[in-house]
């Protein structure tokens, strides 16, 4: 109880947030946040814990917007179905990728995703009696006007995520996905089927990840192929938003993206520097790399350490 | 009826033969040595039982059925469990998670995986350093740690791929003892080994591998006055 006494109270902050009248802005930039965190976490699932990095966490992310987008534009159903429909296509997309990619390993397996997360893009953007192509999707008649709702979806989606992610690794899966990514050929020797349970960990991170685009299509109200395939904002930061928080961590993903999207606001923001949010990034993720490894999470006690020394001496 | 049976086993890489047609049993509850020169084949041979590689030609039985070209989790789901020459510990994880991670093969929840690991770790003594990070231990115990992950799969049969390599005499004796007891609780073991000495106190009997083939098996004491293995070893009489 005392252990859980800290994320109950950061549970009551999250709930009670909106009431205070935050403007749409700040609620827009904390949809956001949960968003990231949200494809964050999922994708510590394959790359953090199963140790099978993903260049194309972007392609899940499309599908499961796409999924809510098209039941809404051809069927006319609402878009919200698209939430548990995501599920099975982007499960069954997993699947697709999974056989194709997870028998490349290492650099091989990141390419093979890089690559089918831009096969995917181009497919959406000529695939134009299904999608709309490069005119995308819009939703005329949104549920909401206010951010407030949304904020809470995705909130308690954030939170199955996070004890999803708990559940599964603290279990044998978990153990299963650590020695795989410490050493696959000595968990197979050890009687792990690789295969499958690689196979599990994606279908897992890439389900996560769909209804996450789902929620976007509904919350946006309006995609392209540009926006939800997109190489960068999706895949790359959703790396670097891990990275950053600490890899193989419960809470960096979060941490994580807290921190990529105000910076990316904060840089966007000043006119002098907003062409260069890229550059910025990646010379981040190289301070990242050489000094915090394990990312703010996982060398807390290190960076802890380093303050002290810096502070007052206790 | 013999625990395992390797069949006219060839393997071939590309244009180099590692195995040309071996053939020998293990009978259950031995301890055979697997030696020869450096480039034998004893290590592809392991890899060979294991699944990792399919023979070229020939095939592998265990408790008289094929098992060769069935995968590495697949045999060791059978009963067979190794180690690995260079060792191969789950780096981030603490001594006690890798060995629960083999547990879990047979463990139906957490709990029993836990138990199996336990034990396992207090047979070879690693249960005091239980809940150190494996990468921070020394090459003992490491080789320790290979042989109780691949224990708390509760194998039948054990290929320890060089355990010995690098140990100090006083290490070496206790993995003898070790060994030793692993074969009183009814597991048959197929030892690679380039310590004479051990390969001498420990194996019933003995296969040597030169080039790919198999020169020579018998009883240790057989072994050592075989001409060809001395030849093996030592180069031919007339050139020394």
């Amino acid at each position: 109880m005392k252990k859980n006494l800290p994320i109950i109270i950061i549970l009551i902050l999250l709930a009670v947030l909106p009431l205070v009248g935050l403007s749409s802005y700040i609620m827009h930039i904390l949809v956001l946040v949960i968003i990231y965190s949200i494809i964050g976490m999922a994708w510590n699932l394959l790359g953090g814990y199963c140790g099978q990095v993903s260049f194309g966490h972007a392609a899940y992310f499309g599908v499961g917007a796409y999924t809510a987008g098209i039941i809404y534009s051809k069927l006319g159903v609402s878009a919200w179905w698209g939430l548990p429909l995501s599920i099975f296509v982007v499960t069954a997309l997993s699947l697709i990728i999974g056989f194709i990619c997870l028998r490349l390993r290492g650099p091989y397996f990141a390419l093979g995703t890089l690559a089918m997360g831009e096969v995917l893009r181009v497919t959406a953007e000529n695939l134009v009696k299904f999608t709309g192509g490069d005119v995308g999707i819009l939703i005329r008649e949104r549920t909401w006007v206010g951010k407030i709702w949304y904020y809470y979806i995705i909130l308690l989606l954030a939170i199955g995520t996070y004890l999803l992610v708990k559940i599964v690794i603290e279990s044998k899966l978990g153990y299963y996905f650590v020695s795989i990514r410490e050493d696959q050929d000595a968990a197979e020797s050890m009687g792990i089927d690789t295969t499958t349970y690689k196979t599990i960990a994606l279908c897992l991170s890439g389900a996560i990840t769909g209804i996450a685009g789902a929620f976007y299509m509904n919350y946006m109200g309006y995609i392209d192929p540009k926006v939800v395939f997109n190489l960068h904002d999706i895949s790359i930061v959703t790396i670097m938003v891990v990275m950053v928080g600490g890899v193989a961590t419960y809470w960096g993903p979060t941490i994580g993206a807290i921190i990529m999207v105000f910076l990316a606001e904060l840089i966007r923001s000043n006119p002098s520097l907003g062409a260069a949010h890229q550059t910025l990034f990646g010379i981040l993720l190289i301070f990242i790399i050489i000094f915090l490894p394990n990312g703010i999470v996982g060398d807390f006690p290190k960076l802890r350490k380093l303050f002290r020394l810096g502070g007052t001496p206790t | 009826m013999s625990l395992l049976e390797i069949r006219n086993v060839s393997k071939r890489f590309g244009g180099l033969t590692a195995l040309a047609d071996v053939s020998y049993s293990l009978n259950k509850g031995e301890i055979l040595g697997l030696i020869g020169p450096n480039g034998a084949g004893k290590t592809t041979l392991f890899n060979v039982v294991n699944g990792f590689y399919p023979p070229t030609k020939g095939e592998v039985l265990f408790k008289g059925e094929k098992i060769s070209h069935l995968k590495p989790h697949q045999i060791c789901k059978l009963g067979i469990g190794r180690t690995f020459q260079v060792v191969r510990p789950l780096r981030r994880m603490t001594v006690l998670d890798n060995v629960i991670a083999s547990a879990f093969l047979r463990a139906k929840d957490k709990a029993e995986a836990g138990e199996i690991a336990l034990e396992a770790l207090r047979f070879t003594g690693l249960y005091e350093d239980r809940n150190v990070l494996s990468k921070g231990l020394p090459l003992g115990n490491r080789k320790k740690l290979e042989i109780t992950r691949a224990l708390a799969t509760r194998p039948e049969m054990l290929l320890l791929d060089e355990s010995f390599a690098g140990l100090n005499p006083s290490e070496q004796n206790e993995l003898i003892d070790i060994i030793r007891q692993i074969r009183a609780k009814g597991i048959t073991i197929m030892v690679i080994e380039h310590h004479m000495k051990v390969i001498m106190a420990l194996s019933d009997r003995i296969v040597v591998l030169n080039y790919g083939e198999k020169i020579a098996e018998g009883t240790p004491l057989e072994i050592g006055k075989n001409p060809l293995v001395i030849e093996a070893y030592l180069g031919e009489t007339e050139s020394a």
